[in-house]
């Protein structure tokens, strides 16, 4: 197998993450495409620790730990973001704009 | 995985391993792109299963057992239920919606389209026709039992270990945050 394969695959899949983040308009959307990005990444860390040791594969753990910590405070955030707007889409944050 | 194993040290077994790359690869990219394009939420949660597996597959290929069911455990396990929840907490419309996306489409697949471009040709220039060799996995730890997953563990509580204890704290306070943030008062 080349290492190329993966490694563009995850290319595909981080492009894939970032349109979801800049078209996505509702709150939790945009979580999931930043997932997208954090799973290629990960993908690139363990193709790589295949040439050059373990380290990959522990950095991948603790992107998914830090990973799951996001997605926790991240939905805390939508969540109380409905409860004090009734929505929450993303474009109507707009209150830091002059 | 012995047969993976196998197939690294004779490179016989590379087609079924490739076969099953080209089919997980096609399926991962179509799920991702159903995950950013699809109108109904709870369809764009389903989909993301089917990345993140995938990519635990992937792992798989990678011969990195341990991170493959680290990923199935956390992020099929728990990530999807607590984006199911968001979902249902936030009271989105669980059919189909046309009110998911912005206007910025052509923006956005505009910075898509160049950032792969970019990307891939850096890609395809550096590291060419390097295979993998599955070199840095050989010789850690005990023989003929799991010595890779074996010498991960070595890894992380030996050189690693002040970075695994402050993920831990991190995993504590965002703990805590999550529960300030979301609680009635």
């Amino acid at each position: 197998m080349l290492l190329n394969q993966f490694l563009l695959l995850a290319a595909v899949l981080f492009c894939v993450g970032v349109y979801g983040v800049i078209v996505r308009k509702n709150g939790v959307l945009v979580l999931m495409s930043v997932e997208l990005i954090l799973n290629a990444v990960n993908i690139n860390l363990i193709a790589f620790s295949t040439l050059w040791g373990l380290a990959g594969q522990v950095f991948a753990l603790f992107v998914i730990a830090v990973a799951a910590a996001e997605v926790g405070v991240g939905l805390a955030i939508v969540i109380l973001i409905y409860r004090n707007k009734r929505s929450i889409d993303i474009d109507e944050l707009d209150e830091l704009k002059g | 995985m012995s047969l993976l194993a196998a197939a690294s040290a004779t490179t016989t077994f590379d087609v079924p391993a490739n076969v099953v790359f080209a089919v997980l690869a096609v399926g991962m990219v179509t799920a991702a792109i159903r995950v950013v394009t699809t109108k109904n939420i709870v369809h764009a949660a389903l989909w993301l299963v089917v990345v993140l597996g995938g990519n635990g597959i992937v792992y798989l290929l990678l011969q990195a057992e341990f991170v493959a069911m680290t990923q199935f455990l956390v992020y099929l396990g728990a990530i999807i239920v607590l984006f199911l929840f968001g979902i249902m907490l936030t009271r989105a419309p669980l059919g189909r919606s046309d009110d998911l996306d912005n206007n910025q489409r052509p923006l956005g697949v505009l910075v898509g389209v160049v950032l792969l471009a970019v990307v891939g040709f850096s890609l395809a220039r550096q590291w060419g026709r390097d295979t993998l060799s599955f070199a840095a996995y050989q010789g850690g730890g005990a023989a003929g039992g799991n010595g890779r997953t074996q010498a991960l563990a070595n890894s992380i509580f030996g050189e690693y270990l002040i970075p695994f204890e402050v993920v831990s704290v991190l995993l504590l306070a965002a703990l805590i945050g999550a529960i300030v943030l979301a609680r009635r008062d």
